[in-house]
C-alpha cells in the first residue's frame, strides 16, 4: 500500500467514549502528507466522533473522553503540554452547515482566525485573505463586496467561505465534516474541485457518506462500522475490490 | 363536501378570534396615549419643560426638575443595573451548569416577582436609613436591583439563542473560551441584549414606589444625587393626587412627557444598537 509516503497525522488506537459509551473503537490510522483521505461508513459508525479527536474537538462534549494517541508530525497532540486552542490552529475544520459568523462582514470571517493568531500586520491580513479566498475559489465572487454580510451569500459560498477561513491561517490539517451535507449539486461540485486543490497544499481528511464523493476526491479511503475501522486503503481499490465483506455489503449498496 | 365546509368555517372563526384578540390588545394602548395627548398636550410647553413647579395653588410650573431628575436616577439605576444584569446573564449563560449558577437563577427569578415597594423598602433599610436622609442615589440603587434580575434573564436567553454550531466553529478556528463567548456568542446576541437592556430601562424610568422612600422628590431643581430628587413618577403621584385643578393638568402633562420620553430614549438606543448587518444587504 502507501506506506511510503509521509505520514502527517496518525492516531494509535484511538477509543472515544460519550458517557462510558464507545463511540470509536482502536483505531489506527495514518493521514499522508498533502493528500485526501475518505472517511465513509453508515450513520452513527462513529466517523464524526472519530475526526473530532483530531482537532481535540471532541472533548467539548459533555461526558467526552479518549483513549489512544493522536500524533501531528509525531507528536501526541494529547499530551499535556498541548493547548488544544493553539492546536485547533493547526488542525483547521469545516462543519456540515456553513456557519459563517453572522455579526462579521466577508472580509472578517476570514481573518476572524489571523487575527486570533495575533501578530499579524494589517496589510498582511489583508493579503492573507485574498489568497485565502483565491485559493477556496471564492474571490472572483465576493472582491467587489468584502465589507458585506456573510449571510448575503448563497449556501455554497457560505460553506467555500468557511473553507476560506479554516485555511486562512494555514493549518498543517484539514477535516470536512461532511462538508456538501447540505449544498445542491452545483455547490457541491465545486466544493470537491476544491478539495482537490487543497490537497497540494494541506491534509485533507473529509467525512461523507456520500461513496460517489469519496470515489471522486479521495486518494484514500477507511471505513468504518460500529465504531471501528473495517478496512483502509487506496480508494480505488477499496471501491474495486474490497477485502471484507462488510465493505463490499456497504459500496454495493446493500446496507447504510 | 360538508367535512371541507366545516374546516373552513372553523379557520374563519379561529382567524377572527385571533384578529380579535390582537384588536382587544391594541385598543386600551391607543386610548391610554390617545388620553394622555388629549389631557395633556395644552400643558405643554416651552415654560413647562424650562421651569420647575411654581408654588402649590399657583398656575404655572414646570417639570423640568423631574425631567432632569429622571435622566439622573434611570441613569444611575442603568449604570449600576446594566453592566451586573448582562455580566451576570452571560455567566449563566456561558457557564451555568454548576450549582451556583442555579442558585443564581433562582435568587433572580424570585427578585424578578418581588414587588418594587419591597425592593424600595429594601434601599430605604441599607441607604437611607445609614445616611441619614433621603436621596436621588438610594433612588438609583432601587431602581438598579430591580433592573438587575430582568436584564440577567434576559441576557441569558439571548446568548442561549445563539447556535451552537457558530461557537463550535470558532473553537475549532483556534478561538479561546472566553473569547468565543465574547468575540462570537455575546457578540452575535448584542442586539437582543441590548433590546432586553431597554425593556428593563423602560420599565425602571416609570416605577413609583421604590422611590417613594428613598429619592423622596423634590418640588426643586436639584443635581446632588445624594440629596432628595423629583422624577417624573414622583411628580406625577403628587400632582395627581394633590387637590389642585392646576397639579392634575401638570400631572397628565408629565405623564405624557415621560411616554415620550421613554419611546424617544427606545427608539434612539435602538437605532444605535441595530444589527450592523440587516438581512439581505
Amino acid at each position: 500500500m502507501a506506506a511510503e509516503r509521509p505520514i502527517r497525522l496518525r492516531t494509535e488506537f484511538l477509543s472515544a467514549y460519550f458517557n462510558g459509551n464507545t463511540a470509536v473503537r482502536h483505531v489506527t490510522l495514518g493521514f499522508p502528507v498533502n493528500s485526501v483521505t475518505a472517511i465513509i461508513g453508515p450513520s452513527g459508525c462513529g466517523k464524526s466522533t472519530y475526526l473530532r479527536c483530531l482537532n481535540r474537538m471532541h472533548e467539548l462534549s459533555e461526558g467526552a473522553a479518549i483513549s489512544g494517541r493522536v500524533l501531528l508530525d509525531e507528536h501526541d497532540i494529547y499530551a499535556p503540554e498541548v493547548n488544544p486552542v493553539e492546536l485547533r490552529r493547526r488542525v483547521g475544520m469545516v462543519f456540515q452547515r456553513p456557519t459563517p459568523f453572522p455579526t462579521m462582514s466577508i472580509f472578517d470571517n476570514v481573518a476572524a482566525g489571523l487575527r486570533v493568531n495575533g501578530g499579524q500586520k494589517r496589510r498582511d491580513v489583508a493579503a492573507l485573505v485574498e489568497r485565502a479566498l483565491q485559493r477556496a475559489g471564492l474571490w472572483d465572487e465576493v472582491q467587489d463586496r468584502l465589507q458585506k454580510s456573510a449571510l448575503a451569500l448563497s449556501g455554497g459560498q457560505q460553506q467555500r467561505l468557511c473553507v476560506a477561513r479554516a485555511i486562512a491561517p494555514e493549518p498543517e490539517v484539514l477535516l470536512l465534516d461532511e462538508p456538501t451535507a447540505s449544498l445542491d449539486p452545483a455547490g457541491t461540485v465545486r466544493i470537491e474541485d476544491l478539495v482537490q486543490d487543497l490537497s497540494q497544499e494541506f491534509t485533507v481528511v473529509i467525512v461523507t457518506h456520500n461513496l460517489q464523493q469519496a470515489a471522486r476526491v479521495s486518494e484514500y479511503t477507511a471505513f468504518f462500522y460500529l465504531g471501528e475501522l473495517i478496512e483502509y486503503g487506496l480508494t480505488e481499490e477499496m471501491f474495486t475490490n474490497p477485502n471484507d465483506p462488510r465493505t463490499d455489503a456497504y459500496i454495493t449498496g446493500r446496507f447504510g | 363536501m360538508p367535512g371541507q365546509f366545516r374546516r373552513r368555517l372553523v379557520s374563519r372563526i379561529m382567524t377572527a378570534a385571533t384578529v380579535l384578540a390582537a384588536v382587544l390588545a391594541v385598543v386600551p394602548l391607543l386610548l391610554i396615549f390617545g388620553d394622555l395627548v388629549a389631557k395633556g398636550v395644552s400643558s405643554v410647553n416651552w415654560d413647562f419643560f424650562v421651569n420647575s413647579p411654581a408654588a402649590p395653588g399657583e398656575p404655572g410650573g414646570g417639570v423640568a426638575n423631574a425631567i432632569v431628575g429622571t435622566l439622573i436616577i434611570v441613569g444611575l439605576g442603568a449604570l449600576a443595573g446594566l453592566p451586573v444584569g448582562i455580566g451576570a446573564g452571560i455567566y449563566l449563560a456561558e457557564y451555568g451548569t454548576n450549582r451556583f449558577s442555579w442558585i443564581v437563577r433562582f435568587v433572580a427569578d424570585v427578585l424578578n416577582g418581588t414587588p418594587s415597594i419591597v425592593v424600595g423598602i429594601f434601599a430605604w433599610t441599607w441607604m437611607v436609613k445609614p445616611m441619614g436622609h433621603f436621596s436621588a442615589l438610594a433612588g438609583g440603587v432601587a431602581l438598579a436591583l430591580l433592573m438587575i434580575p430582568m436584564v440577567t434573564r434576559t441576557t441569558e436567553e439571548m446568548v442561549r439563542l445563539v447556535p451552537h454550531s457558530l461557537t463550535e466553529a470558532a473553537l475549532a478556528l483556534g478561538y479561546s473560551r472566553w473569547r468565543t463567548s465574547l468575540g462570537i456568542a455575546v457578540r452575535t446576541a448584542w442586539p437582543g441584549i441590548m433590546t432586553g437592556a431597554l425593556v428593563a430601562v423602560a420599565r425602571i424610568a416609570g416605577e413609583t414606589a421604590p422611590l417613594l422612600f428613598t429619592a423622596l422628590g423634590n418640588l426643586n431643581f436639584r443635581l446632588d444625587i445624594l440629596q432628595p430628587m423629583q422624577t417624573l413618577s414622583l411628580q406625577i403621584y403628587v400632582y395627581a393626587t394633590g387637590p389642585f385643578e392646576e397639579w392634575h393638568r401638570l400631572a397628565w402633562g408629565a405623564a405624557l412627557v415621560l411616554m415620550a420620553l421613554v419611546l424617544v430614549f427606545g427608539l434612539a438606543a435602538r437605532y444605535a444598537t441595530r444589527a450592523r448587518f440587516s438581512h439581505g444587504r
